[in-house]
């Protein structure tokens, strides 16, 4: 048979299984996100049907997801939203930061895998995922929540802490030591600055120079930017995917509006892609000995994400069982976590870090939610009202003695 | 207005959309969520949480514009029922904007009716609809009914302000 028509059978199948397994998990109101990365593992290298001839179109189809993946997040957010919510929420964000991505980098420390690995596995650990958090909060209910903006504004911070985070770690996987990683965050600071100025001055006038009323010149245009931008920023050593979300970010308006309703269906193409590759790529014989690490990482970091969701939401005045609602919220590790995991294999810095971040985003990702879904059953309630009567009455203050 | 003047927050939602929200006299909160798209959810909160949503009730663009238009319209009859009610003096009016008014294209607060005459302008009627308590940056057109509230004398005042007669 001809190579090309393998690659058609393969890709056709894989895309019809994923199709099917997206469709079983939502039954279970399961993300696709563990699905995709639990079928990728079952057609890799050493899994139970090895792709021969599409491993290269996936690796370029997935290079693509990661891309839309992160312009489509540019797009939800607009550049004063950016920056209005880092002036209000940037005391929670340093929080989040500081008690998960510590945790992660310790962790690789503490296995001995050097200081690169600590660097990626701090930034799998710190970034909770935006995509099935927010799909989490509109399934019960909770947009209008009080806590909701806290939990959004964290997420928001780590999504924009991302266009820093990600050159860093880029540099420093291409083995240019500390100083050019910084060199790396010095030149991204500069473009992520220039761009929020020039998206928030003339961003009307950009998404203006976009006809909205074609919509195929629409999807090709922005589609084709985003790549060229995407790639330029590659070539610079500055990330693809950060060029990809300073894109999202620059466009405003209606313009963004129609796109992010035409890049949708391809972003869900392109990201089931990506998350197949990164299974792909993992060798599932790999994952048993990183299954308990991965499990008192996963357990851990959850533990430190509720702490941060109860402390920022504290800090606005939410009361107890909102506090707790939104730790519980902020558990799930998803895309970035992958994102920031496929870096480092394809620079190959610590063979185990892989299937670590694998186990470690399908423990996250599944437990994440239905932990989520806690706050709401009654028994969890009435222990929450408990505690919060017990501590009322240790507030108090004792009438004093004249 | 009767009463105070309602306090509505608003809070953005970053990648979602914007909420507002009010705290009612008898000390519920209801609030609206606005999604991006277009969605729009009517929110109710806790008694006992009152950080929780009770109930979050999705609505299309004609629900929205269906619950909005019963809220408006009974609070308006309402009004002008209370109004005249309250004071034997107090005569509610519809005055039909001349064709030739000067003020059509033209901002009420530029009448400045209340001012001058110390009636008040509580509504608009245009195509069919009301357009309740219209504010100084309103802009007339041709054709609007005008509902105002106030004293013989200055109802009177009114229809002349907007007939131009009054020149000063």
């Amino acid at each position: 048979m001809h190579s090309t028509t393998i690659l058609l059978i393969e890709v056709g199948a894989l895309l019809f299984a994923l199709g099917m397994l997206g469709r079983l998990g939502r039954k279970f109101g399961l993300s696709p996100i563990p699905l995709y990365l639990l079928a990728g593992l079952a057609f890799g290298h050493g899994g139970f049907v090895p792709l021969s001839a599409s491993e290269e179109f996936i690796s370029v189809g997935a290079e693509i997801g990661v891309i839309l993946l992160l312009v489509m997040l540019g797009l939800e957010y607009s550049a004063t939203e950016l920056v209005g919510n880092l002036r209000a929420a940037a005391p929670a964000g340093v929080i989040d930061a500081l008690l998960n991505a510590i945790p992660g980098a310790g962790f690789a420390l503490l296995l001995g895998w050097g200081w690169q690995a600590a660097l990626v596995l701090a930034g799998i650990t710190w970034v909770s995922s935006s995509g099935v958090i927010a799909k989490v909060l509109g399934d019960l209910g909770r947009l209008g929540n009080r806590e909701t903006p806290v939990i959004l504004s964290v997420l928001v911070i780590e999504d924009l802490a991302m266009a820093f985070y990600l050159p860093l770690v880029t540099a420093v996987l291409a083995g240019v030591g500390l100083v050019g990683g910084l060199k790396a965050l010095a030149v991204a600071v500069v473009t992520v600055i220039a761009v929020l100025v020039v998206a928030i001055r003339y961003g009307s006038a950009i998404s203006k120079a976009m006809s909205v009323s074609d919509p195929e010149a629409l999807l090709l245009s922005v589609l084709g930017l985003t790549l060229f931008v995407a790639g330029v920023a590659a070539e610079l050593k500055v990330s693809a995917a950060v060029g990809a979300f300073l894109v999202g970010i620059a466009l405003s308006g209606p313009v963004a509006h129609h796109a992010t309703q035409m890049l949708e269906p391809l972003r869900d193409l392109f990201a089931a892609v990506f998350f197949v590759f990164f299974g792909l790529s993992t060798d599932p014989a790999d994952m048993p000995p990183v299954l308990l690490p991965a499990l008192a990482l996963a357990v851990l970091t959850m533990t430190t994400k509720v702490f941060t969701g109860y402390l920022a939401a504290k800090r606005v005045g939410v009361a107890l069982p909102g506090q707790l609602r939104a730790g519980l919220a902020l558990m799930p590790r998803g895309e970035f976590s992958v994102v920031i995991a496929g870096l480092a294999v394809a620079s190959g810095v610590e063979p185990r870090l892989a299937p670590l971040a694998t186990a470690y985003v399908l423990i996250t990702v599944v437990t994440g939610p239905m932990l989520a879904r806690l706050p709401d059953y009654q028994w969890f309630k009435n222990i929450v009202r408990r505690r919060m009567a017990l501590r009322q009455r240790r507030t108090t203050p004792v009438p004093a003695g004249e | 207005m009767v009463g105070v003047r309602v306090r509505v927050e608003q809070t953005p939602l970053p990648g979602i959309g914007v909420r507002h929200d009010l705290v009612t006299s008898s000390g519920r909160t209801v609030g609206v969520v606005s999604h991006r798209n277009g969605r729009r959810d009517l929110v109710l909160y806790d008694v006992d949480d009152p950080d929780a949503c009770l109930a979050s009730i999705p609505l299309t663009d004609g629900e929205a514009e269906a619950l909005a238009d019963v809220l408006g319209a009974s609070l308006m009859l309402g009004q002008l029922a209370g109004l005249r009610q309250q004071a034997a003096g107090l005569l509610t009016e519809q005055i039909a904007l001349p064709a030739g008014s000067p003020f059509v294209g033209r901002k009420l607060g530029d009448t400045r009716a209340r001012t001058r005459t110390s009636a008040s302008i509580v509504a608009v009627l245009r195509d069919r609809e009301v357009i309740a308590s219209p504010g100084p940056s309103f802009v007339f057109e041709a054709n609007d009914v005008v509902v105002a509230v106030g004293t013989r004398d200055g109802l009177d005042g009114v229809t002349a302000i907007l007939a131009g007669e009054h020149d000063d």
